[in-house]
């Protein structure tokens, strides 16, 4: 009964390990990357378009408008960060049916490096749609008593991210793991859905929390002088 | 006893009370949360999206302490270094 994927070693040379995280990870990133390529070969504009393509356009415009929903007024600079979260994520959890899968989020490894991608990408985003010295100057929002929160709380923001997710794709491999030395077909199964179910939404929450910490990093905090509109007489 | 049995009982009986003491806190609040979701969306039915969003992030957020409960019970009982120890001290005599 192993805790989580990692502990499966296929291969390893001195330090380096290929346990079952990395192999599940690029056979992840095998087919999300060759199946899109396959299906953007031939793009087309008109009304007749091939299913893939409108399955492809369905769940980026669904993105889209997510990101936009939150706040974010610009959502085609995000949606190639956001959008890769939400469909990696997304994507390891569904795979759960194929047998003998674990999925690589269920490893530590795995979650805390996604959690530490968002932790970079908002001061990236953030320094680019303000500038450095506004972006610092918002640590320091509402009073400078608030600067060791407001770091403490970037930096607890991201473990939790991890540990969330981690927690909760774990929980599910493990359950189901012990379910079938205890019990025949049918709870397992049910376990199986619910997993499946969990993993969507917590494929859907990663996302739009990520979503929410770049919005609050790119709030303009100064009131625009062209929103204010002359009412038609 | 000795201390493999200490260390045993003790890890056995921690695990077994963080999970089921971690989960009230956030079933309660959970409860209450999709409560106050619920009065909200027969309120106003035109901003279910944004008040079925924000559920869900805030039901996630609520779970992440039951989570981080579940993985200190899991660590216990399949990842104990203290355990480890002990077993590998046993083993090596």
């Amino acid at each position: 009964m192993h805790l989580s994927p990692d502990q499966i070693v296929f291969w390893h040379y001195g330090f380096l390990k290929l346990n079952a995280t990395i192999v599940f990870t690029w056979g992840l990133m095998l087919m999300m990357a060759g199946g899109s390529k396959l299906i953007t070969r031939n793009l087309s504009i008109g009304i007749q378009r091939s299913r893939w393509q409108n399955l492809l356009e369905i769940v980026v415009t669904g993105i889209e408008k997510q990101i936009a929903e939150v706040g974010l007024s610009r959502p085609e600079k995000y949606l190639g960060f956001l959008g890769t979260l939400f469909l990696f994520v997304a994507a390891a959890a569904v795979c759960t049916v194929i047998p003998g899968y674990e999925p690589p989020t269920a490893s530590l490894s795995t979650t805390a490096a996604l959690a530490l991608c968002v932790f970079v990408a908002v001061p990236f985003f953030g320094v680019e749609e303000q500038g450095v010295r506004n972006y610092l100057k918002s640590y320091a929002k509402p009073t400078i008593i608030m600067l060791p929160f407001n770091i403490i709380s970037e930096l607890s923001r991201t473990l939790a991210l991890a540990v969330r997710l981690f927690g909760n794709m774990m929980s599910g491999a493990m359950i189901i793991g012990i379910l079938l030395t205890i019990t025949p077909f049918i709870f397992p199964i049910i376990m199986t859905v619910l997993g499946l179910l969990t993993g969507m939404v917590q494929a859907y929450i990663f996302s739009i929390l990520a979503t929410v910490y770049i919005a609050a990093a790119t709030r303009d905090r100064k009131p625009k002088p062209e929103s204010v509109q002359a009412i038609p007489a | 006893m000795d201390n493999m049995t200490i260390i045993a009982v003790a890890s056995i009986v921690i695990a077994g009370i963080t999970i089921s003491l971690g989960s009230i806190g956030p079933a309660l609040a959970e409860g209450r949360a999709v409560a106050t979701a619920l009065t909200s969306l027969a309120q106003q039915p035109d901003a279910s999206a944004t008040i079925t969003r924000t559920l869900f992030v805030g039901l996630a957020m609520i779970e992440s302490i039951a989570i981080y409960c579940f993985v200190v019970s899991m660590i216990l009982i399949f990842a104990n270094p203290f355990w480890n120890h002990v077993i590998a001290q046993t083993a090596g005599k």
